[in-house]
């Protein structure tokens, strides 16, 4: 496999603050990746940098095997929606999508067209006149539309009601079985997306935390409830993500169990139950920036 | 599907279980990962990476081109895989309930008596 995105020591501070801290990470091409993270956690600064948008304070950025500042070759195979993308003041949705093949060769006009009937979108009204979900629209069209080879989806949905999401979701799902591409996409509605991401990677401020298999981060934590003395015992030696207390019971959420483990725990009067990678991510999210407190 | 579990791991499961009832017979070809994947709303990839893993163990069977088939004598053999799990996911986790509820081993085999009599009524009716 080849690598649609190398990104090595990438690093970029404003003034005192870090926005990305290191980051070193490769996004194999043709796959669905899932960047998450809390807000302000530098999704959007992750990606403007690997999109050439702004330039890094440290570290190197591969796209397709080339330096992305400044290069047209790279930046045309290139589709970045923003999560609050400007537009000309008097531009009609139309004047977009007459636009959009001028910028992404790829683009498919019937795939739009059947977009804009999916999501209602009324293309002969000013976008400062779209309500906030119909603009997201919008951008979800020409993301999907450009068919480019590496798209950035950054938090797409804003005002997108479930049923738009649902749509844009199975759009996204059925156009890429058909036309493989890289798509990275952006968000924190983590349990809505999980299901169609190969590969997720977690931004902590500003750092990488997880950089996996989406299917081997699920199932890679369980829950284990029982009496306080049960638990502790139980878990001692085990990585602890998360330690409830509740009168004379315990839950803690700890790393994966080998078949044995799960046995022992349940001779042991523990209850397990699974962890989603909603719940997952959200506890590590919470520990690293406990851990960055306390240090 | 479930988010807990992996999610190739459940789309296995899925095809073992439509196998077992019956519903994908044998040398019957199964859907496409593409199908699958548009079916459930996962990635494409998750879907083929279970497909796989019942390929590998011998369930389905490739057809160059043409796609993915069920083996012959596929059933018998899950069959004989459900069984052996049976043991350990249901009738282990039974006895040790019980014995925490301090029911007796007369008073468990009285209760799985009764209740296999009342649902064989039921299909009767």
């Amino acid at each position: 496999m080849t690598a649609a995105v190398e990104v090595s020591g990438l690093t970029k501070r404003f003034g005192s603050t870090t926005a990305v801290n290191e980051a070193t990470f490769t996004v194999e091409e043709n796959t669905i990746h899932g960047l998450l993270g809390r807000n302000g956690a530098g999704k959007t600064t992750l990606m403007q940098l690997i999109t050439g948008q702004d330039f890094a304070t440290s570290g190197s950025i591969r796209i397709f095997g080339e330096h992305p500042v400044e290069n047209s070759g790279v930046l045309r195979r290139v589709c970045f929606i923003k999560e609050s993308q400007k537009y000309p003041d008097d531009f009609k949705p139309k004047h977009v999508f007459e636009s959009a093949p001028w910028f992404f060769e790829n683009w498919d006009a019937e795939l739009a067209a059947r977009l804009i009937e999916d999501f209602r979108l009324p293309v002969n009204r000013r976008i400062k006149k779209l309500s906030r979900g119909q603009t997201s629209a919008v951008g979800v069209i020409v993301g999907l539309a450009s068919r480019a080879p590496l798209t950035f989806f950054d938090e797409p949905y804003l005002g997108l009601d479930a049923v738009a999401r649902q749509i844009f979701y199975d759009r996204l799902l059925e156009d890429y079985a058909e036309h493989p591409r890289t798509i990275i996409l952006s968000t924190h509605l983590i349990d809505e997306v999980s299901s169609l991401l190969e590969h997720v990677i977690v931004i902590d401020d500003g750092r990488i935390i997880i950089d996996q298999d989406s299917d081997s981060l699920r199932g890679s934590a369980t829950t284990v409830v029982g009496t306080g003395t049960a638990v502790e015992s139980f878990i001692a030696g085990h990585e602890v993500l998360h330690l409830d207390r509740i009168g004379g019971l315990a839950s803690a959420t700890i790393g994966q169990l080998t078949p044995a483990e799960r046995a022992a725990a349940t001779t042991a009067g523990l209850e397990l139950t699974p962890v989603s990678l909603q719940q997952l991510i959200v506890r590590r999210t919470g520990l690293a920036t406990e851990l960055e407190k306390s240090a | 599907m479930d988010e807990s579990r992996p999610i190739f791991l459940q789309i296995a499961e899925l095809i073992e279980n439509d196998i077992i009832a019956g519903g994908l017979a044998e040398e019957e070809q199964v859907p496409s990962t593409n199908e699958f994947a548009a079916f459930h709303r996962i990635n494409p990839a998750t879907a083929g990476k279970g497909v796989n893993l019942l390929v590998d163990d011998g369930v389905l069977y490739k057809k160059r081109g043409i796609g993915m088939f069920v083996a012959s004598g596929a059933r018998e053999r899950l069959l004989h895989k459900r069984r052996d799990e049976f043991r350990t996911e249901f009738v282990q986790p039974l006895i040790s309930e019980a014995a925490k509820l301090g029911l007796s081993r007369s008073q468990l085999i009285a209760m799985i008596r009764d209740d296999e009599n009342s649902i064989r009524k039921d299909d009767r009716a």
